[in-house]
């Protein structure tokens, strides 16, 4: 069977790609010459204390030793240890993960939706004037606008005329009168998760509003499109039904692969925002010059990313089986 | 105006019916409206990028009025947190961001530009070991990596120039391989190499003119990327602290509770600069590429264009 081919080949080449992140990664948090021991300054670093921390990091072996024994602690799972807070690094982001994954979640359902709506009316309607120019500048100008400038605006145009809250993940107020009912919690979270997700999304449906308009300006003029015009089906039957499901095809690939962008925007998103997520654990390292959890972070985030390309591979070959190499 | 544009591009291709390189870019720059008014925009930001300290009305480093000072005569955009005048900032930014935006696309172009030659040229193991480099960097989130980058190596203009140009590169690379592959099998070429021309001179002479306007478009895309990226390490605290640019004005916009004070005016400015620059540059871009390759006007062929990646290792999505 030629698909099996393809797939292992994706496969290697996934397996390739974490590899050479993982090495990658290791080379540029080392790459400053020195090591981070020796650029330390405090009261109490004498040099017998600097010494005992070379050796507790293992960094007065070579560094090719130093990689080894760095494959071999990620092969176990640990991720190194916090400097600021002494945790490992996993225990300081498995939360702040947690918390993001929804919202990216919602978001990008936000803006899927917004943009697969959009961009089939401006297929269907194509040439008019009001809808089909008039989404295309405005998926332009979302797709141009910087994600957290947008955030800024939605702040200072949604939340605060509609008194909705537009920072944290949830209300101080909320256990303060003996415990809130689990359903309270949700509403709480759901409040506090609807404007970083909103943002998000818009940031994202103006360039799926555009492919979904040429993909589907594309089906559009197939045969079976007239076809099931000729058999006299509703137009909504001939969008939905017979154009849009082939118009999906390279969407779907599409969003898999726009993953990274979306963890971008999310890291910006959640700092306009100071959503407890991700992005503001990551920026909370830097402030901090905690390297190995931002050590942590990258690889974690790169490792997504390559795993979303990875299933957006193998999505594609099952969506379309004509794709062999 | 457009029957005017309309009438000098017909005199330009009229002018001008050899010479096809220089004669293709400025037929597109006239002949589209929404080319030329990318241009004009591009360049007049420019023009007021190099002459900024002369059009600042007010020092960018000193209070000039009270915080948060509302729209008047005399402070166009008012102040900021600072007391400083957000007009002067926002003349003070675009050079930052121009710079950024022109010397970063001008790293990613040199350096996809080159990988792109040698691969699509010599073709073989070369071409084999540049794009598999290629495909890893594509499939690396640029983001992250860039704030890795810009937390290890410091926090200089140069080197946010250098970081966004060697994570960019990758898409000019696989665009400008597909190219030179075609170009390096035509006729002429294959005839000027028996004529006795060497791998060097025929790259300089036959293949390199003939992907420029695709490499022109490609960095013109790249400014707006560029620009975009430099907003995202500006906003993250990253940025060279020394410097103002529209990605800081926005970050300080945050910082400074710009919301608290109700100033729209500290807010809105600083980012549509950056939305009319990318709207512009892309529109140039995508011009050129369009007038260069009809079927990208078409279809989902087109993704690249919409910050996409391609589809990785998958030799059709060249």
């Amino acid at each position: 069977m030629r698909g099996m081919d393809y797939i292992i080949k994706r496969t290697i080449f996934a397996l390739i790609t974490v590899f050479v992140t993982i090495s990658l990664n290791f080379v540029l948090f080392r790459a400053v010459p020195g090591s981070a021991v020796s650029g330390l300054k405090c009261l109490h670093c004498t040099k017998q204390f600097k010494e005992a921390i070379t050796k507790q990091y293992g960094l007065d072996k070579s560094k090719w030793e130093q990689y080894v024994v760095y494959l071999q602690r990620l092969a176990h799972g640990d991720l190194g240890t916090s400097i600021a807070d002494n945790r490992p690094v996993w225990d300081d982001i498995k939360q702040p993960l947690l918390n993001t994954l929804p919202m990216i979640a919602v978001g990008t359902i936000v803006s899927i939706l917004l943009g697969v709506l959009s961009g089939v009316i401006a297929a269907w309607r194509r040439g008019t004037k009001l809808v089909d120019t008039g989404n295309m500048w405005t998926a332009l100008t979302f797709y141009a606008a910087p994600t957290q400038w947008i955030g800024l605006l939605v702040i200072f145009y949604v939340a605060i005329p509609l008194g909705l809250p537009a920072a944290g993940i949830s209300s101080n107020t909320l256990g303060l009168f003996g415990s809130a009912s689990e359903w309270a919690i949700l509403q709480d979270r759901f409040n506090h998760l609807l404007l970083p997700a909103l943002t998000l999304g818009i940031g994202l449906y103006g360039e799926y509003s555009l492919i979904v308009r040429s993909s589907m300006l594309e089906t559009l003029g197939e045969d079976y499109v007239l076809t099931a015009r000729a058999k006299g089906l509703p137009n909504w039957a001939i969008v939905w039904k017979h154009g849009l499901r082939n118009a999906m095809l390279p969407l779907i690939t599409l969003i898999a692969l726009s993953l990274g962008y979306i963890v971008a925007g999310a890291i910006v998103v959640e700092d306009v925002f100071s959503y407890p997520g991700i992005g503001l654990a990551t920026i909370d390292a830097l402030n901090k010059r905690d390297y190995p959890v931002l050590e942590g972070i990258f690889l974690v985030l790169t490792l997504a990313v390559i795993a979303a390309n990875f299933v957006a591979d193998i999505l594609y070959f099952v969506f379309d089986p004509r794709v062999t190499t | 105006m457009s029957t005017a544009v309309e009438t000098a591009a017909q005199a330009e291709l009229a002018d001008q019916p050899i010479s096809p390189r220089h004669g293709f870019i400025r037929s597109v720059v006239f002949g589209q409206p929404a080319c030329f008014v990318g241009v004009s925009v591009v360049i007049a930001f420019t023009l007021i990028a190099i002459f900024a300290p002369l059009l600042e009305p007010y020092s960018v480093t000193q209070q000039v009025g009270k915080v948060y000072q509302p729209p008047s005569s005399q402070h166009w955009l008012g102040t900021d947190d600072g007391g400083i005048d957000v007009f002067s900032e926002l003349i003070a930014g675009a050079r930052v961001s121009m710079l950024v935006g022109f010397a970063g696309a001008a790293v990613a172009m040199l350096i996809g530009g080159l990988v792109g030659l040698i691969s699509g040229f010599y073709g073989g193991k070369s071409d084999i070991f540049l794009m598999r480099i290629t495909d890893y960097f594509l499939v690396i989130p640029d983001v992250p990596l860039m704030i890795v980058a810009a937390a290890i190596f410091g926090r200089s203009l140069t080197n946010i120039i250098i970081i966004i140009g060697v994570i960019y590169w990758t898409s000019t690379a696989r665009l400008i391989r597909a190219q030179v592959k075609s170009v390096r099998e035509r006729v002429y070429v294959k005839r000027a190499r028996a004529l006795g021309a060497g791998n060097r001179r025929l790259m300089r002479s036959h293949v390199l003119p003939q992907v420029t306007p695709l490499l022109i478009a490609n960095t013109v895309l790249m400014i707006a990327t560029a620009i975009f990226a430099e907003t995202y390490i500006s906003f993250l605290g990253l940025g060279d602290p020394s410097t103002i640019s529209w990605g800081r004005m926005i970050q300080n916009s945050l910082q400074g509770g710009a919301i608290f004070y109700k100033a729209w005016w500290a807010i809105i400015p600083p980012g549509l600069m950056v939305t009319i620059i990318i709207l512009a540059s892309t529109m140039v871009g995508t011009s050129i590429e369009d007038a260069l390759n009809p079927r990208l006007k078409v279809g989902h062929l087109s993704v690249r264009r919409f910050r996409l990646r391609p589809l990785v290792g998958r030799p059709g999505a060249d």
